[in-house]
């Protein structure tokens, strides 16, 4: 059963939840996100399911721990400030093989900075950004449908991979409204989360379980020990880099020039590859879908071809950074950022006029 | 001959028990069997979810046949909170310590009980930081001597110790809080039956049900395990006055129209 709805970004995150199954939302008020926390409070209560708001951004993170190891969908959605907080518990739920969703709709930083759109968080959503190193699966949705659909492949992900998953939007498109057709996306079957917690006589085979995330203070099975439970760890990671990639390429056959761009930039980025090609101009877009795993492999691809790049990012050059790492040194790599916005204010935008303009330059 | 077992360790403790990791006179494991015997005696331990926070109190988790969570040092009552959202008919308690609970963890604490969340709060004082080597902990008695307060604490300096039983009972989410010690056993007693009670409060979905448990620590007091117990009837109950501090049957006040 599918339904056509004109909704906001930020709307289309609960109406993807829903669908797909998730049983609770746990979040603290901030903006450019409230709309994802004020839509759960109205729709989630009167189907019997859980919303609740915390008392902080940690309290909520906190939150999708005790939900997540109990067996249920779960997620949260923060920006800047509150991104900031979630980092520790972010890195025990990925030790403690515990799958949710984070949302995260990007606002200007460093500090507060501004309470309006930005991308300015890839590399703490991308590398890590709690202790200890870890990896986890990070979706880039390029438009309202895609966040819709994106929320629920991150569960499915989560789920098959026992590891939180973030997706990462950003102001403008949690604010725009599209059309969007809601509906369960079916991605196939997955196990019954035997390791949850339920209480001891509510478990299929009687026995207790323990969920830690400190598995080199306390072993747990079946890990002897901690370089064990490390490896098994790393494992993971691969698996999830040798089969979760996921990209756009527009218009990227023979094109001398590659646009690399995700949210809202990239469709920033799509009109400027629509205005160059007009004039004649070979211009292409490389499109991650998931900003990790990185498709490092198709940006070098196209730079051995001798092609030149162009990062399009609302920040100072953060996703500048992987497309570096994937041209090995062999192409150019030009950004337009957020200096480039076409008002020196917090609501400023990068426009496709001025991503031509560059795009002309470079030619 | 006729044999009788007359004492033994709780059904819920594994055989055999998890390492034992606790100092010789700890008394943190003494606390753990009380949770053990109620438990069993209200025949709640197979629906029960405990969360641990992070220190000594928490080496409870490998000795316990009972789906356990370990949580982020401080944060067992978030953790808790969402289990017993999600699955209200699971009995959920935390097992947490002084500093993970009115420490680090203050804002998860106070925050459970603006709510009157139905979890059952066992809080292991023993007015310090055990696991990180004694330091000084919100509970630390004024004068006495830590890592981290080298000459013995110091009011102007790092203020009063807290009272955190007194402080739950001012919530109107708190149905029950108590503060019991196990330095007797006629205070073993009567902590077991504090225990009891809180968990009847959450069966009963009264609120937030809470019992701070003095507990020894000789190795960071420097005394030996008796001394310790000498420390407790005298010095610290003399600060931290043990009984009831509240015990609510209503759950009228929690209703939506108040
Ligand atoms: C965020 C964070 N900070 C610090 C620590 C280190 N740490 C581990 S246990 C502990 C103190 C525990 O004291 P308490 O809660 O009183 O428990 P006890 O060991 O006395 O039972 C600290 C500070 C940690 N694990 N996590
Ligand atoms: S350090 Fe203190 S609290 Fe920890 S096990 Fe030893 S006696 Fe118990």
């Amino acid at each position: 059963m599918a339904e056509k709805m004109f909704v906001q970004g930020n709307e289309a995150v609960g109406w993807g939840a829903l669908y797909c199954g998730c049983d609770g939302f746990f979040g603290y008020p901030i903006t450019p996100q409230n709309e994802v926390t004020q839509w759960f409070a109205h729709e989630f209560p009167k189907r019997g399911k859980v919303f609740l708001q915390s008392q902080s951004e940690v309290g909520s993170i906190n939150m999708l721990f005790g939900g997540a190891a109990a067996g249920f969908r779960v997620m949260t959605s923060t920006s800047g400030p509150g991104w900031g907080l979630m980092q520790e518990t972010i890195s025990h739920l990925v030790a403690a093989e515990l799958p949710c969703v984070i949302v995260l709709v990007q606002r200007g930083g460093p500090g507060a900075g501004s309470i309006r759109h930005a991308q300015m968080d890839y590399i703490t959503a991308t590398r890590g950004g709690g202790q200890g190193g870890y990896k986890n699966i990070v979706l880039a949705p390029g438009s309202v449908q895609e966040v819709h659909d994106l929320i629920q492949l991150g569960f499915h992900l989560a789920d098959k991979y026992r590891n939180p998953l973030v997706i990462l939007t950003d102001g403008i498109l949690g604010q725009v409204s599209e059309s969007v057709e809601v509906k369960t996306i079916d991605f196939g079957p997955l196990d019954k989360k035997p390791w949850a917690l339920r209480g001891r006589e509510r478990q299929e085979d009687g026995k207790s379980r323990i969920v830690n995330s400190a598995v080199g203070v306390l072993p747990l099975p079946p890990y002897p020990n901690y370089i064990s439970w490390l490896k098994h760890i790393e494992e993971k990671y691969r698996e999830m880099e040798g089969s979760e990639l996921r990209y756009e390429i527009y218009q990227a056959e023979g094109a001398d020039l590659i646009l690399v761009a995700y949210g809202y930039t990239s469709r920033v980025s799509k009109e400027a590859v629509n205005m160059a090609r007009a004039e004649g101009h070979k211009v292409g877009m490389i499109r991650p879908i998931t900003l990790w795993p990185f498709p490092y492999s198709v940006i070098r691809e196209k730079a051995m071809l001798g092609c030149k790049f162009l990062v399009v990012e609302d920040s100072l050059g953060l996703l500048i950074d992987d497309v570096k790492i994937g041209v090995e040194g062999r192409a150019d790599v030009h950004l337009v950022g957020i200096l480039d916005r076409h008002i020196p204010t917090d609501g400023g935008m990068i426009m496709p006029g001025r991503v031509f303009e560059e795009i002309k330059r470079l030619l | 001959m006729n044999k009788k077992k007359v004492c033994g360790n709780p059904k819920i403790w594994k055989d055999p028990p998890g390492a034992a990791m606790y100092c010789p006179g700890c008394q943190h494991p003494v606390i753990d069997r009380i949770i053990s015997e109620v438990l069993e005696e209200m025949d709640i331990d197979g629906k029960a979810i405990c969360v641990v926070g992070v220190g000594c109190h928490a080496f409870v988790q490998i000795s316990w046949n009972l789906d356990v969570l370990s949580s982020a040092h401080g944060r067992a009552l978030d953790s808790g909170t969402a289990i017993k959202r999600l699955n209200p008919d699971a009995i959920v308690f935390t097992v947490q310590g002084d500093g993970d609970c009115i420490g680090i963890g203050a804002g998860a604490f106070i925050g459970a009980m603006i709510r009157g969340e139905k979890i059952t709060t066992i809080m292991f004082n023993n007015t310090n930081y055990g696991t990180t080597g004694g330091q000084l902990a919100p509970t630390t008695l004024l004068g006495q001597k830590t890592a981290t307060t080298p000459h013995g604490r110091d009011a102007a300096l790092e203020g009063y110790p807290v009272h955190t039983a007194e402080l739950a009972a001012t919530f109107k989410g708190t149905a029950y809080s108590a503060r019991g010690s196990v330095h007797t056993p006629a205070d073993y007693q009567r902590t077991k039956r504090y225990i009891k009670t809180a968990f009847q409060k959450q069966i009963d979905g009264v609120g937030f049900s809470f019992v701070e448990v003095l507990s020894a620590c000789p190795p960071n007091w420097h005394l030996s395990p008796v001394k310790c117990l000498k420390r407790i009837g005298e010095d610290i109950v003399s600060e931290f006055p043990l009984g009831e501090f509240k015990n609510e049957d209503s759950t009228e006040r929690l209703s939506k129209s108040k």
